[in-house]
């Protein structure tokens, strides 16, 4: 069987029909990873006991003739953020380093309920900080279609794992952009759910406002499926929202004729790569050719996005991460005296340089004297950003944008201007601010060869036109 | 510049961090330079602009409730073990970087 080819469905047919095992297809899996990862780092930790005892249950399921589940023995793995029964959680950290959760995230729990195999734990910049994936304290990931290249980040383990065939799907999680780029960096879907659709139980908190869960894979009906799977209310997150999940996979097929996409010039200002404009032009007028309507939309207030972005983003990290204090889990300094030199210290050796950065601007901006000036004012500039989008959803049913200003770019080539990668996600952070659905799917390569993402973004809690955009495109292509 | 040695040094001891003179310096100038991009956000004014925290009461939710009736799906009875059991005393120690089987260990903790 060729990796490559394997979506959901095939996969999971595959083993219904006893042409091969969930044991068979993990471990065809595991051979590529041991072939390939080496260079590229997509995992941090392999669970292979893990995988066993699923397959087995799944191939039980099989040799007995009964229907599996709609995930049943699909290899797929889980970005190192959420949390992983007895399977070490690092958050691509330092100071979790040796962290064994005692209890699964929902979505993971969710996912295996439907039979997915877990196959691993995917690399990813350190508390999902990071838009190239070099921020992992332990590797970092290169993008398996240019190894001089970063995958995008920070999902950039996740998002190379699928692109490498190293995992059929993978969850990831998007706070700026993290799903998003490294998808289109990569060349494969990558979708962000409303906020509250997917649970965050269990996910390690980087912004607690601004965090979603959601998936990576090859086709846009493989996220589809995934969403289905692990979207939902759960008791277990007071913010998850008590909204209907409709069968996404279903309602793909449903015309595009007659939808209307927004395009925004605020997406398309300086800063644009032209081969990126070009890819992403060429991907409204084939849209516009399969009979949606093109209007022209203004989300004025984008050029404020980024600023507010790493105000709130920041401000939330540093009350999350005052947890790591090195006395229930986590890294703790060695040879150290009194309490406080205990917190400092271990804080110090266990978090990297980006980490302890989003910790100082974010303790900054909520200290006495700078709270109304900074953290206030950004969320003030956040309801406008807010409202620019429910402003232009009136007009429209989806919008359509580049992903990223460029295509992937290389390995230590922004890692020491921290402000230049917070540029890259300029194009994806206002979905978080705004708590809207966004999709990345590929729409082309540079003359490098590159893939180039369009973004398509929905209302809230309407991932489901979105999908049905994407999937009409990718069928085009 | 915004930011000084001094701030830097004084919001690294509310972060509880310690930094080396090193970190510092490269802290001042990485604050100072994204505190004047951040900047930029004075060009608006939002003298008559609601902050907003979340975006959970914007959707999703039933328009005819207000305050926290709209949120009244999430709450849950106070009882003692609600949605899953506590974790045993054992699991909870488990990752405990200093632990003696019954409490978590630390350094001396009144500094004199």
């Amino acid at each position: 069987m060729q990796l490559a080819q394997l979506t959901i469905d095939v996969a999971r047919s595959a083993v219904q029909e006893r042409k091969t095992t969930a044991l068979a297809l993990a471990e065809a899996h595991y051979a590529c990873i041991q072939k390939e990862d080496g260079q590229i780092g997509a995992y941090l930790t392999l669970c292979k006991e893990r995988v066993l005892e699923q397959a087995d249950r799944i191939d039980r399921m099989a040799a007995e003739g009964k229907p599996l589940p709609p995930m049943g023995g699909v290899p797929v793995g889980i970005k190192d953020v959420m949390s992983t029964r007895g399977v070490r959680t690092t958050a691509g950290s330092k100071i979790l380093g040796s962290y064994i959760p005692p209890y699964d995230s929902t979505a993971v729990a969710r996912i295996e309920a439907a039979g997915a195999v877990v196959l691993g734990k995917t690399n990813c910049d350190e508390f999902a900080m990071g838009s190239s994936n070099e921020n992992s304290a332990f590797r970092p990931v290169r993008n398996p279609r240019d190894l001089s290249r970063v995958p995008g980040g920070s999902s950039g383990g996740s998002a190379a794992a699928v692109a490498a065939d190293m995992a059929v799907v993978a969850l990831g999680s998007d706070t700026g952009g993290s799903i998003r780029q490294p998808a289109s960096f990569c060349g494969v879907v990558g979708l962000m759910p409303t906020y509250g659709r997917v649970s965050r139980y269990g996910l390690i908190a980087f912004a607690s406002s601004l965090d979603h869960i959601g998936p990576l894979a090859k086709t846009v009906k493989d996220a589809a499926i995934v969403l289905r799977t692990i979207a939902g209310r759960d008791p277990m997150d007071s913010t998850s929202a008590d909204v209907p999940v409709p069968d996404y996979v279903t309602e793909l097929d449903k015309p595009v004729r007659g939808l209307r996409l927004g395009v925004a010039k605020e997406y398309f200002g300086e800063g644009l790569d032209a081969e990126v404009r070009h890819a992403v032009e060429s991907a409204i007028d084939k849209l516009k050719s399969l009979g949606c309507e093109i209007v022209p939309v203004s989300l004025p207030h984008t050029p404020y996005a980024i600023p507010a972005y790493y105000l709130i983003a920041t401000a939330e990290a540093s009350s999350n991460l005052a947890r790591y204090d090195g006395v229930r889990y986590s890294y703790r300094a060695a040879g150290v005296k009194t309490l406080s030199e205990m917190y400092r210290r271990s804080r110090d050796e266990g978090f990297g340089a980006e980490v302890k950065r989003r910790i100082m601007l974010g303790t900054y901006a909520l200290s006495a004297g700078y709270y109304d000036a900074y953290y206030l004012k950004a969320q003030k500039v956040r309801t406008l950003l807010t409202g620019d989008f429910e402003e232009a959803f009136r007009k429209v049913d989806a919008i359509v944008t580049p992903t990223s200003p460029t295509a992937a770019f290389r390995l230590g080539e922004k890692s020491n201007d921290p402000l230049a990668m917070y540029l890259a996600d300029i194009y994806t952070v206002t979905a978080d601010l705004a708590g809207i659905p966004g999709i990345s799917i590929p729409c082309g390569q540079t003359k490098e060869k590159l893939p180039i993402g369009l973004q398509i973004l929905g209302k809230h809690f309407d991932e489901a036109t979105i999908l049905r955009v994407a999937n009409a495109y990718e069928q085009t292509a | 510049m915004k930011v000084t040695e001094k701030d830097v040094a004084y919001v690294a001891d509310l972060a509880n961090l310690e930094l080396t003179g090193e970190e510092r310096t490269g802290m001042v100038r990485d604050l100072n330079s994204i505190l004047d991009y951040i900047e930029r956000l004075n060009e608006l004014d939002t003298s008559n602009v609601e902050p907003m925290a979340q975006v959970s009461d914007r959707s999703g939710v039933d328009e005819s409730r207000q305050g926290s009736e709209r949120f009244a799906y999430a709450s849950r009875e106070d009882v003692i073990e609600g949605l899953r059991k506590s974790l045993s005393q054992e699991v909870a120690l488990a990752n405990a970087p200093d632990a003696d089987g019954t409490f978590f260990r630390v350094p001396k903790v009144i500094e004199r």
